[in-house]
């Protein structure tokens, strides 16, 4: 397992600093100059030089290169152009909102799209394989601001259920709680249709095999075939589209904290485009797309567990 | 018929018709999708007021007999609003899609053709693409370039680029080592025409699939994009810029954000439907029991 664990690291590594180069290569080829941002249109050139000059903007490409990518691999992701202060900083108060969601929504999926996708497969073409199609139809089909908007329509505004905003008051945990509900189901029910159908196809692939014929002919209990015989194999596609999902969980949690004006990575990224923040925003690029070189990772990492094969190879 | 009208004309399509066909829920889904394709196409005919035309007098209107959606903050019509915005969403996936499929189809079939240092570096800058979240990536691409339809294109196809290239590829890694290819080689063909005529027919099943479930991601990614405000500027009709404007209004005209929500759920679980059920037919595994 040890060397698999390596090899996969130092593979990750030359990805992650390829997607480095093309985020400091997008955001310069960006039109629009950051001094003329900072200052405004009737800033006289000597300040516009003086801010370039702050900034860096004045020296060489590839000098600039070689100082963006030695501050960020030591961690340092510069100041905002907007309110000076560190993009960590700004990032560390919204962080933990985000993970937050992104976490109870990967929870909800997986808790109740595994078992029904399981339950689906064994009752091929019954009323409750139908049902859970057509659900994770329906999942599949809802945009998640959509999706957010109809849940705030009926349980925060109709129902009053559950608060509007949901950020919480501070101090109050049971609030923040209450205010996690809805974001929450709404990033979870789109993932629970996701991890259903393939936790489904892929239950269906297993159990037409040979060994589970066996199993069942030997009077294995059928609890027993499909969870431990069935489920073990079926679980590699399943860990796959977990992970590939994590992209398309981002970008639905950035919609999620816009419909539900919670604090997050997706709020700051809105309005850091807006007020053309470039630094915030290279800030952000290099971290999103730090998670999902991480999430890659982590996917191989779990084929070597829930596969024995794979890290063999 | 030249090589590419044999390529395409037959095989895939011809598979791809009786897939639809043979499967009720992708007739379904094709049917949905059909109706869509013709209310966008028709919308100049069917809508039946202007969907630019404001009125004060008419401002959140609830539905009512002239105006069965209802109106919006301009007092314009929401039907006419709904069957124009159907054209943009349409012509920006479907645009964005056959790009997508054109570019990462071509590069895939290249990296597994010619495999080596080529086809690693490739896949590398592929995963590199993969590494940035769809929205996210779309929504730098249109807040930096601006936000055109010309630019939206851009940024949706830079998303669906690497899905397709790897679908692309994994196929042709089997099919040029299968001996139709070798005799097209003994014979003297070019590479070109054994990657068209030979590879493309047999790679071309996997991408109409995707094809289809591809085109809702778009459908979906335009309408994200309009929402947060990054996409056709007003006072073009979108889907997603209708329920932009009507969430700003949620409290009085609930039926402002939910009519082309709607509009967007009917599509997006068509091309759905149309997509599973072609995969279904598609997929041995699960058609062999």
């Amino acid at each position: 397992m040890l060397p698999y664990i390596v090899k996969r690291l130092l593979v990750a590594v030359p990805t992650l600093l390829a997607v480095l180069t093309v985020v400091f290569f997008f955001v310069r080829i960006a039109p629009g100059d950051p001094a003329l941002i900072i200052l405004g249109d009737q800033a006289s050139p000597q300040a516009l030089a003086a801010v370039r000059h702050e900034l860096g903007l004045d020296q060489p490409m590839a000098v600039q290169y070689v100082d963006f990518m030695s501050m960020v691999l030591k961690g340092d992701l510069g100041t905002s152009l907007v309110t000076h202060r560190s993009v960590w900083g700004e990032v560390a108060n919204v962080l933990p909102y985000t993970i937050e969601l992104t976490l109870s929504a990967l929870v909800i999926g997986v808790v109740i799209g595994l078992p029904l996708g399981v339950a689906a497969a064994r009752h091929r073409n019954e009323a409750l394989d139908y049902a859970a199609r057509l659900f994770s139809l329906v999942g599949l089909s809802f945009p998640a601001f959509v999706s957010g908007i109809m849940l705030l329509l009926a349980f925060a505004i109709e129902l009053h259920w559950f608060p509007v905003i949901s950020e919480g008051r501070p101090g109050d945990p049971l609030s923040r709680v209450s205010a996690l509900v809805l974001p929450a189901v709404n990033l979870g029910l789109i993932m629970v249709a996701y991890v259903m159908r393939v936790t489904r196809s892929s239950m269906l692939g297993v159990l037409g095999e040979d060994y589970i014929r066996t199993a069942r002919s030997k009077g294995v209990p059928a609890r027993v075939v499909i969870w431990r015989h069935a489920l073990g194999n079926a679980m590699i596609p399943v860990v796959t589209v977990v992970g590939l999902y994590l992209g398309v969980l981002i970008g639905n949690s950035v919609l999620t904290e816009i419909v539900f004006n919670r604090p997050g990575l997706g709020k700051l990224i809105v309005n850091s485009l807006n007020q053309r923040d470039y630094t915030m925003l290279e800030g952000l690029m290099v971290i999103y797309a730090f998670f999902i070189v991480i999430a890659n990772l982590l996917t191989d990492l779990t084929y070597g567990l829930v596969d024995p094969r794979v890290s063999q190879r | 018929m030249s090589p590419l009208a044999v390529a395409m004309g037959r095989g895939a399509w011809a598979r791809l018709g009786a897939g639809i066909r043979h499967h009720k829920m992708a007739a379904f889904g094709a049917g949905i999708v059909a109706l869509m394709v013709l209310s966008a196409l028709l919308a100049p005919w069917l809508a039946p007021h202007d969907p630019l035309e404001q009125d004060v007098l008419l401002r959140l209107a609830p539905p009512s007999a002239e105006f069965p959606l209802g109106n919006d903050s301009f007092g314009r019509d929401i039907l006419a609003r709904i069957l124009w915005g159907g054209r943009v969403s349409l012509y920006v996936s479907t645009l964005s899609v056959l790009i997508a499929i054109f570019v990462g189809g071509a590069l895939g079939i290249l990296a597994g053709y010619i495999g080596g240092l080529f086809d690693r570096v490739l896949m590398a800058a592929m995963d590199v693409l993969l590494s940035f979240p769809t929205l996210v990536m779309g929504l730098l691409v249109v807040a930096m370039l601006g936000p055109t339809v010309g630019n939206l294109i851009l940024a949706i196809t830079l998303t669906a680029v690497a899905p397709f290239a790897r679908i692309a590829r994994a196929p042709t890694l089997t099919v040029k080592e299968r001996d139709f290819v070798e005799a097209g080689r003994a014979l003297g063909f070019s590479h070109l025409r054994i990657m068209v005529v030979h590879i493309l027919p047999n790679v071309m099943d996997d991408i109409l699939v995707m094809a289809a479930l591809w085109l809702a991601t778009a459908i979906r990614t335009e309408a994200s994009l309009s929402f947060i405000g990054l996409g056709v500027r007003p006072p073009t009709a979108s889907w997603g810029g209708m329920i932009r404007e009507g969430f700003e209004n949620i409290l009085d005209a609930p039926w402002l954000a939910i009519f082309p929500s709607i509009a967007i759920l009917v599509v997006m679980f068509g091309l759905n439907m149309l997509g599973d059920g072609l995969r279904d037919t598609s997929d041995p595994r699960l058609r062999h029991e």
